[in-house]
């Protein structure tokens, strides 16, 4: 029998460690033969911890499950209280199209052979066949845009650092995943490590370059450790190396730990950072694909841009860019966050309404009350009132709407939040986190926060200059973090002006 | 010239990164995990070992959140106050929190038992609010489950 209890980091700040503690117990008590499986998240955080048992009839789910609901597991599993089926049955996981994540809760993180088993290195295998110049092809044929959220073609990208001459170039994976509402490249690098080194391999294979970094945030302790140890094992087994599995090719990396700063998510910043220096943004051009870490070719790429890779590779570019919508092809993962009944990751083609995820997918509100606001993309994501949930998941399509998509981060709030505070922590947001490079940015966000203050105090001649202000920060900003605070500040003010008129008319 | 013991181990570190390309915050990361802050005594070591200039290296020490000059308590705890968190409550938890410790955000107990460190994000935006206790994560907080942190850390 085989139990799989997650290590994902949410399944464990739920007590997924204290459940497989009770397993083992359990199973030793009984003395019986379990192998546990720490695995990733199968992407329903409100059901988690969510255990599986498998034997050789089937795979089971049950959950949220706690220590004590541990010893049901050994007896008659049907009479279970938390069993859930199989989780392919659960509607949240039926809906989805797993291409990405299709491994990710579902094997061993650190078993290359399970990897292997269900698909890993198919694509891998099929790049060792190819000319640099043909994978590059097959990459902007798929459509794959970034997945960090500038939306730029891959394959392009890609293309750029392929003509780009250099003795030596650069693979370098964006995983300073800072926005809230975001946790996909998290969940990836838990649940299925081996893909994104899979993936940068092919991206090195295709630009010629033998050097990857993962630069991860210090938030994230699990993800570091799953991604050393997935890196040490690669090596181990010559996946990564000399000799890349037989191919006579070489690529090698490492992981290394940002230090806390959100601007780091920025590509220019995070090369400095990368490169020992502070996380300061710099000006383009150079792009980097010419000039990056260390002043040579490099490709900078989300986790989920290059984790999508192998999927592409093995199934075709084709297959990929079947899926979607206008210009946005292939899969998106949504996280759904916040307020929400259903939270988690949902892998989907581009092109569900905003409303069908927030109303159908996550069953609105977990506190039952009406839906006021959804921020989409993060921190610098515009926050959308309920008239346009109409608008369909993809890039052009949120930015016609004064939006953007961003890491596909979904977050709820309900009828109680106060947008104006909302704005408010945006402009303080980035006063922390201002690189400083920028005086719209770092001034201005401060200027903001007391700007806004003042239309709290009832002085309404303030709205205007807090709109001159965003435009002042969205035109004279190097990077996304000052250009685009006002996305989140100017969707609360022009969709929710009550909350901007309040001290007022309590005045009057 | 005789080396301090910091210098020393300092310099030890520095030679166990010397392959990296750009091993500073490495290094940095290294530095802190051994003496749980970045030492101002060891700014000139890091200086002359990588070759750049002190005020280089301040620049880098105090511009990333996560470096220290002065040791944190006994615990760090770090209550994520970004967008997700706040819609499930996160803003009343961060208050509730200071109160409970006594302390504004980067403050430690009087007993040095806790550090409070304000966080944007942790990844846990679907169980939220979400904290990290030294490294270990923690979905749903609330009020009970603020107490019982308290309590383990030996508030």
């Amino acid at each position: 029998m085989k139990i799989f209890v997650p290590a994902d980091a949410a399944a464990k700040a739920l007590g997924g460690d204290a459940v497989a503690d009770a397993v083992r117990a359990e199973a030793d008590r009984r003395g019986m033969d379990v192998v546990i499986v720490r695995n990733g998240s199968r992407g329903m955080i409100w059901l988690e911890p969510l255990v599986e048992v498998e034997t050789a009839a089937s795979r089971v789910a049950f959950g949220p499950m706690q220590a004590d609901d541990v010893a049901g597991l050994f007896d008659d599993v049907a009479a279970h209280p938390k069993a859930l089926g199989r989780v392919e049955d659960i509607p949240f996981f039926a809906r989805q199209t797993r291409l990405t994540f299709a491994r990710v809760g579902l094997i061993d993180p650190l078993s290359l052979d399970d990897y292997a088993a269900h698909g890993g290195l198919t694509g891998l295998r099929r790049a060792f066949e190819m000319l640099p110049a043909s994978i590059v092809a097959e990459v902007t044929q798929s459509g794959l845009r970034g997945r960090g959220g500038a939306g730029f073609p891959t394959g392009i990208k890609w293309n750029t650092v392929l003509g780009a001459p250099g003795p030596q170039k650069y693979i370098v994976c964006n995983a300073d995943e800072g926005d809230s509402g975001t946790f996909a490249d998290r969940m990836l690098m838990e649940g299925d490590p081996f893909c994104l080194i899979e993936g940068m391999i092919i991206a090195g294979i295709a630009v010629g370059a033998t050097k990857g970094f993962v630069y991860i945030r210090s938030e994230y302790p699990d993800a570091i450790a799953v991604m050393q140890a997935a890196v040490a094992l690669a090596r181990e087994c010559g996946m990564l190396g000399s000799d890349v599995l037989g191919s006579g090719l070489t690529f090698d990396m490492e992981v290394r730990v940002g230090a806390g700063a959100y601007v780091c998510g920025e590509e220019t910043s995070l090369l400095n950072s990368l490169e020992g220096k502070r996380g300061v943004v710099r000006a383009k051009p150079p792009l980097p694909a010419l000039e990056g870490f260390m002043g040579r070719p490099t490709v900078v790429n989300n986790v989920i841009s290059l984790a999508s890779v192998p999927v592409i590779m093995a199934k075709g570019a084709a297959h990929y860019a079947a899926l979607g919508l206008g210009r946005s092809r292939g899969t998106i993962p949504l996280q759904i966050a916040g307020n929400v009944q259903f939270g988690g990751l949902f892998e989907t083609g581009f092109g569900l309404s905003l409303g069908e995820i927030v109303n159908d997918i996550a069953g609105g509100t977990a506190t039952g009350r009406p839906v006021k606001a959804v921020q989409v993309g993060g921190p610098l994501g515009a926050y959308f009132p309920q008239s346009k949930f109409a608008t369909p998941f993809g890039y052009e399509e949120f930015d016609g709407q004064g939006g953007l998509i961003g890491h596909a981060g979904i977050v709820v709030f309900d009828d109680r939040t106060d947008m104006l505070g909302m704005a408010r922590f945006a402009m303080e947001f980035c006063a922390v986190e201002s690189c400083g490079k920028c005086t719209p940015c770092r001034i201005g966000a401060v200027r903001g926060v007391e700007t806004i203050d003042r239309i709290a105090a009832g002085d309404k001649s303030a709205i205007p200059l807090l709109t001159d202000l965003c435009e002042t920060m969205k035109d004279g900003s190097l990077c996304a973090l000052g250009g685009f605070t006002p996305f989140p500040v100017m969707s609360a003010l022009t969709h929710f002006p009550d909350d901007f008129h309040a001290m007022k008319e309590a005045a009057e | 010239m005789s080396l301090t013991p910091i210098e020393t181990r300092v310099t030890e570190i520095i030679a166990a990164h010397a392959a990296m390309e750009g091993p500073l915050l490495p290094v940095l990361h290294a530095v802190q995990a051994e003496f749980g802050r970045v030492p101002q005594e060891a700014l000139p070591v890091l200086a002359r070992e990588l070759n750049i200039s002190r005020a280089e290296v301040h620049g880098v020490v105090s511009f990333y959140h996560d470096f220290r000059e002065m040791p944190a308590g006994r615990h760090v705890l770090k209550l994520c106050r970004a967008e997700a968190c706040q819609a499930m409550g996160g803003t009343s938890l961060a208050q509730s929190a200071m109160t409970l410790l006594g302390v504004d955000w980067h403050g430690t107990t009087a007993n040095g038992a806790v550090t409070l460190e304000p966080v944007y994000c942790l990844g846990l935006c679907a169980c939220a609010p979400a904290a990290m206790l030294d490294g270990r994560v923690i979905g749903r907080v609330d009020a009970s489950r603020l107490a019982e942190i308290a309590g383990e850390c030996g508030v």
